[in-house]
């Protein structure tokens, strides 16, 4: 249909053409709707995308070089660190003036902190070197080099200049860099030396761990659900309820429950020692390691596997079994080929749910996992409250989102998101 | 009209009197952060509830110490600083006020001189290693052993941790470089006075990782305070490191065979430091606060509920009896010169240095 006749436009009654009063009506329909969701929305922004998108954009900022050494970092950029000399009198007579500045507001001791995540020593030279420039003049007592030298001796060591002056962007790849076990240097991105390599390794045994707790979920989880999907609805209940009364229970108490279960001298090691199965000297260590942490979790994510499963077999009419029986299927096949594929689309559910929580899991394997069941949440976590390097647990966190996107988006192309199901 | 300004004069009055408490410029509220459990008990007990008694103010315990830098630092850059004294370690007073979080106190005019007028700055002594920290008691993280598990000789040196012939079994160590890096350095022949020049180079660090590495497999790492004595107790380690207070608390009260080490002790500090950004009433009384809590009579009444050493010099005479268990409790502080043989002073500079870097390292070496 066309919206014009051999006469032009379709007029309205009101005179305007068609088309605009049609679009001014809907406008205020779209206006309307907007307005109904709004507090959901500002709510969600407010709250949820805001903190997120500023926690996530300290991952490259660094503007504090800058802006508490603004003088010194513009003269820093006529200097050649290359030639391994130390900077002119022009750099050390700015940085006297910056710093003057910065003593007054207190900001040198944290500009120390930032740059001690890069080079170790510049925390204490920042806070002893503050408290001693603190009685020079920035102007009457030129020149300074010396004097600097003399105050800290770092200050007569090119390897402090030259972080200084790598370091100075607003923007830094740094973070991200350290976050995958590399670091910036003035000649480019290079790998952190052998003996701090960890974080690469921390990514790959959280992906690892994860997919492992979530199998041993579906394994765990699939008769569960079955068995609630299928009893009398007084049985179900009951079962539902013991399922549910761990979810309820504190985490800690749980977590703890299992360290009480598992230690050398726990229940599980005496009762095998007690009917003879292992021998005393030789208990099974079955805690403080990955076994602890997959154990442990599992128990802790059942919940979230068993629940979206229940509410889709729940769908499956019981009749279907039944008609593939009747027309001579064996059991095996009937389960296999009638039931199993409509129950898939709550394993995928359960599955990714179980899955992103287990990525960014801290407690459960801070407590159980010793030193090899630990993940790269509880370096993430080591990094905001007690480094404080909020830039370097940042790129962490941002990293962790993408691979978490990256695999949901391989799912949803391997798999197809539509096959998963809820209820 | 009359009325009207009579009215609006009253409310501004009442609005005016809510804020400020009686005598014209103190919050009569106050929220105070410290580590929860015994420790904060016994705060309440020896500071608290003196204070709010005299003053008729209403204190509020948050148990958010472990997580203090981070919060206050969340807190300062939205704008809204909820806490009005912070109880934290030495180490987090200076990152505090390394950041700027933590206000500078003079301490000759802002605590409390000691009874025979000596001045504050003198009586804590060295102890002040902030200008924002007022410290408040000294712990020492320490080894305990249980007595039933270590054979016939029970050990008197810390070696004994690295010593897995002579004590086999296994050991609890915490999950964190310092202290442990300093203790292998010490057993592998470091002298006591050289750990921390030897610890600030490449090959310090190897030799001490290297050290730690003949009793990895033997170590269970925790990360809370309490998991030692518990894991002592459980019998599932022989010996392990914690704060002398816990172990105080196993040995005394639960009554569990297990006996303090000493040696080697490492000292630390923990005191309070009053967050930057509180408004002048709130700021008020939290010095007031702190002039009470920190004077020489308080800090001994601490002693009566845990077994840290108060940090006066002019307090530790008065030391008492344990309020509930009436024991002496002079001989349980780390201080005690019976105890405090052979001590290591945290080094405080050394650790804000390095922390970051040897613990990258440690973490890395833990995972192998």
């Amino acid at each position: 249909m066309s919206d014009s006749t051999a006469d032009g436009p379709v007029i309205a009654a009101d005179g305007t053409p068609l088309k605009r009063s049609l679009a001014r009506a809907m406008r205020r329909q779209k206006l309307r709707a907007l307005l109904l969701v709004a507090p959901l929305l500002i709510f969600v922004l407010l709250t949820f995308i805001f903190p997120i998108a500023n926690m996530l954009s300290r991952s490259v900022q660094n503007d504090i070089v800058v802006n508490t050494l603004p003088e010194t970092v513009r003269e820093l950029g006529r200097w050649d660190a290359s030639t391994g000399e130390l900077p002119d009198e022009a750099v050390y007579a700015a940085f006297a003036r910056d710093m003057a500045v910065a003593i007054e507001a207190k900001r040198h001791t944290r500009l120390g902190s930032r740059l001690n995540y890069e080079k170790t020593g510049m925390s204490s030279m920042f806070r002893q070197s503050g408290r001693k420039m603190k009685k020079l003049d920035p102007i009457a007592d030129a020149p300074f080099k010396e004097k600097l030298i003399k105050i800290h001796k770092g200050w007569g060591d090119v390897e402090m200049w030259k972080v200084i002056q790598t370091h100075s962007g607003i923007y830094t790849s740094g973070y991200f860099l350290n976050a995958i076990d590399a670091q910036k240097t003035p000649d480019g991105p290079a790998w952190q030396p052998e003996e701090k390599q960890i974080l690469l390794k921390l990514f790959g045994r959280t992906l690892v761990m994860s997919l492992i707790i979530t199998g041993s979920c579906i394994l765990l989880g699939y008769p569960i659900a079955w068995l609630l999907a299928n009893s009398s609805a007084r049985t179900a209940n009951l079962l539902l309820i013991l399922v549910l009364l761990p979810f309820w229970t504190s985490l800690l108490v749980r977590t703890s429950a299992w360290k009480v279960m598992l230690q050398q001298n726990g229940v599980i090691n005496e009762v095998l020692v007690w009917i003879g199965l292992v021998p005393d000297a030789e208990r099974l260590i079955l805690i403080n390691n990955q076994f602890g942490t997959i154990v442990a979790m599992t128990h802790i994510l059942l919940p979230f596997m068993i629940l979206p499963m229940y509410s889709v077999m729940q769908t499956i009419p019981q009749t279907y079994l039944r008609a593939a029986k009747s027309l001579g299927a064996t059991n095996w096949t009937a389960f296999w080929r009638v039931y199993f594929p409509q129950s898939v689309p709550g394993i995928g559910a359960g599955s990714i749910l179980v899955f992103i929580l287990s990525i960014g899991y801290y407690i459960t394997p801070e407590i159980v996992g010793g030193t090899k069941g630990v993940f790269i949440s509880n370096r993430i976590a080591y990094h905001i409250s007690s480094s404080l390097n909020w830039g370097l647990a940042a790129a962490l966190g941002t990293i962790l989102l993408i691979v978490v996107l990256a695999l949901y988006w391989a799912y949803d192309k391997i798999v197809g998101i539509d096959n998963v199901k809820l209820g | 009209m009359k009325l009207t300004k009579t009215l609006m004069a009253t409310t501004a009055l009442t609005v005016a009197a809510s804020m400020v408490s009686a005598d014209g410029h103190m919050a009569n509220e106050m929220t105070i952060v410290s580590w929860g459990g015994a420790y904060s008990a016994s705060q309440k007990g020896a500071y608290h509830d003196p204070y709010a008694e005299a003053n008729g103010v209403n204190i509020i315990n948050d148990d958010s110490s472990a997580e203090a830098v981070a919060k206050l630092r969340a807190m300062s850059e939205a704008g809204n600083v909820t806490w009005d004294v912070v109880d934290v370690v030495a180490a987090d007073a200076i990152r505090l006020c390394d950041e700027g979080l933590a206000m500078e106190i003079d301490a000759d005019t802002m605590l409390a001189d000691a009874p025979d007028g000596t001045k504050a700055s003198e009586d804590f002594g060295d102890l002040l290693v902030s200008d924002c920290f007022i410290p408040q008691i000294v712990y020492s993280t320490t080894f305990g052993y249980r007595t039933d598990l270590v054979g016939d000789t029970a050990p008197t040196s810390v070696c004994a941790v690295f010593d897995t012939e002579a004590y086999p079994g296994k050991r609890a160590l915490e999950k964190r470089p310092i202290n442990n890096m300093e203790w292998a350095l010490l057993c592998d022949g470091v002298a006591k006075s050289e750990v921390y020049d030897v610890l600030g180079t490449e090959a310090g660090q190897n030799q001490a990782l290297a050290k730690l590495d003949t009793i990895k497999d033997d170590v269970i790492w925790w990360s809370a305070g309490a998991d030692t004595p518990q894991l002592l107790a459980d019998g599932e380690v022989i010996m392990g490191s914690t704060y002398n207070g816990r172990l105080f608390a196993a040995i005394e009260e639960q009554k569990q065979p297990i006996a303090m080490l000493w040696d080697a002790q490492v000292f630390d500090l923990d005191g309070w430091i009053i967050p930057t950004g509180l408004s002048p009433e709130r700021q008020a009384r939290a010095l007031d606060y702190i002039m009470f809590a920190t004077d020489t009579q308080r800090l001994a009444d601490q002693a009566q509920y845990i077994s840290y050493g108060p940090a006066r010099k002019s307090s530790a005479p008065l030391v008492g009896k344990h309020k509930t268990l009436g024991i002496d409790m002079a001989p349980h502080m780390p201080t005690d010169p019976e105890n405090a043989k052979n001590t290591f002073l945290y080094n405080y500079e050394f650790w804000a240095d390095y922390r970051d870097d040897i613990d990258a390292k440690f973490q890395a070496w833990l995972a192998k």
